[in-house]
């Protein structure tokens, strides 16, 4: 069966390393040692996908896109 | 959806038990029309050879790709009728078709041979797909020292008449992903110049050459399309396993003075395809298998392996675009290892930052660990974090290919990692093995060596 889900997907090309999107969803986003967000877990849960879509709007270099996914 | 996203232009009767002219048995296939007395096969060889491209529609072409199970040779191992179905094509947009021989990978020369020895087999291959997909163009993307003889191929076939789609071509630059699909788009649109673009979102298929949906094919890839197009699928299975069916050219380096390009069936054993006697492989001490973005394989394995891309990634490796490199037994491998990731880290298109940081990290470690090992810190576990922190966040498959290359390595060299760690580096410099392109890099402006 086909399952929708909401992922989280940084362009890692546009990225800059602001770093805006860890402080906005630690839950899923933190920074690696070179100041790079690494997505822990690009699958967002319900109760997140607000916070994950402030976080994609926020990003400074439009970066961060949530896009939905059929699996 | 359904099989077929194409209308078949005019009447067309789909059958799967189509005519098709009597191919030839056995293994070399796309090999056996070269002599090794000529250096290139003209246009008259050619169509006397194999004769003219039958008329094939759209639709009976998909379906015979689909049947041949033939799989992209570029190095991604994709098959080949799902991505041509996968290049949309609408009314207002015509897709392209890119013939890709930029062949970036230092230890690949099959490329370079198809195109200088064997042009026709690949111009007919792009022909097929521009008929399949309904192309209004078809571009061949070819490094500098490969432009001469591509074009008078080409001119030949135009005084002809031949296709039904003008060829153009468009240098690749000398860069190790040159080849990759993003980046050969980015070539052809004259921006960015031979590095890959971020396609998870969105790929050439949907959006490629001046944003028309665009097909990049390997050069390897379509002289086989050629072949399947005069003789159909079930002469193409007939060599190779029902998996993987047909041959693949190798590039095979370390077993004669000079690297020398083969054809081999695939699904035979790696020691068949080389022509090992059993326990005749004591000669290296591992089997670099796809090249720099391949593994490393352990010689015992190497020999029982068949050749099939599945056996590859089961190793931690993958066929890739058919590099076969044999490590001699007395040649440093941690000092290869090193310079390789050297050059690769050079190569990166320095776009994404875990990438640009990651691969410096890990090219400074494996120089370390080759030559100044005691000042190794954190040892290879140390390494493998590294490697963890990299992989899958680059725009591209680049640092992904590294960290395998590295990875394997460490696997299959673990011994001589332990020595050089105990006992320090190798005092006797055999080699260098492996081979590495002249890396131009600027500095300040200035270009150095």
């Amino acid at each position: 069966m086909k399952r929708r889900r909401i992922v989280l997907i940084v362009d890692p090309i546009a990225c800059d390393g602001h770093g805006v999107c860890a402080e906005l969803l630690p839950e899923s986003i933190w920074m690696d040692p070179w100041g790079f967000p690494v997505i822990e877990t690009a699958d967002i849960p319900p109760h997140l996908i607000d916070h994950a879509r402030r976080a994609a709007e926020s990003c400074p270099r439009l970066a961060l896109t949530l896009v939905e996914r059929n699996t | 959806m359904s099989p077929v996203t194409r209308r078949p232009r005019g009447r067309e009767v789909r059958t799967s038990h189509r005519h098709f002219a009597t191919g030839p048995v056995g293994v070399p296939r796309l090999l056996a029309g070269l002599d090794p007395a000529i250096t290139s096969v003209g246009l008259d060889q050619h169509l006397e050879r194999w004769g003219r491209l039958p008329a094939l529609g759209s639709a009976s072409i998909l379906d015979e790709l689909d049947r041949s199970g033939l799989r992209g040779h570029g190095g991604a191992w994709f098959p080949v009728g799902t991505k041509w179905r996968s290049v949309k094509s609408s009314v207002t947009k015509r897709p392209v078709v890119v013939a890709n021989g930029a062949e970036g990978e230092p230890a690949s020369g099959k490329d370079r041979l198809l195109l200088d020895g064997l042009p026709h087999l690949v111009l007919d291959g792009a022909t097929v797909a521009a008929i399949a997909l309904g192309a209004s163009r078809v571009i061949v993307h070819v490094p500098a020292a490969r432009i001469p003889k591509i074009r008078r191929a080409i001119d030949e076939r135009r005084r002809f008449g031949l296709d039904s789609v003008d060829m153009e071509i468009v240098e690749a630059p000398d860069r190790f992903w040159a080849g990759q699909e993003s980046a050969a788009v980015n070539t052809i649109n004259n921006r960015n110049l031979g590095r890959p673009s971020f396609t998870d979102i969105r790929t050439v298929r949907e959006w490629g050459v001046g944003g028309r949906p665009t097909l990049v094919q390997n050069v390897e890839s379509l002289a086989h399309v050629a072949l399947i197009a005069r003789f159909g699928s079930d002469w193409f299975r007939q060599v190779g396993t029902p998996e993987s069916p047909g041959t693949a050219l190798l590039t095979v380096t370390g077993l004669w003075p000079e690297p020398r390009i083969v054809e081999a069936p695939l699904g035979l054993p790696l020691q068949q395809v080389l022509g090992l006697s059993p326990g005749g492989a004591g000669f290296s001490q591992g089997l670099l298998l796809g090249g720099y973005g391949g593994g490393w394989v352990p010689m015992a394995d190497a020999m029982v392996m068949p050749l099939t891309e599945e056996a590859a990634r089961e190793h931690g490796s993958s066929i890739g675009p058919g590099v076969v490199a044999l490590l001699p037994s007395q040649v440093c491998s941690l000092s290869e290892v090193s310079r390789v990731v050297t050059y690769l880290e050079s190569q990166a298109a320095g776009q994404c930052g875990p990438c640009i940081n990651g691969l410096a990290g890990l090219a400074h470690s494996m120089e370390t660990l080759a030559f100044h090992p005691s000042s190794l810190r954190g040892g290879t576990s140390r390494i493998l974090a590294h490697c963890d922190l990299i992989e899958g966040r680059g725009a591209c498959r680049h640092p992904d290919g590294v960290t395998r290359f590295v990875r394997s390595a460490l696997r299959v060299f673990s011994d001589h990692v332990a020595s050089h760690l105990h006992r320090g580096p190798c005092r006797s410099q055999v080699g260098p093995f492996l081979p590495i392109p002249t890396v131009r890099r600027i500095v300040q402006g200035r270009q150095i060596r």
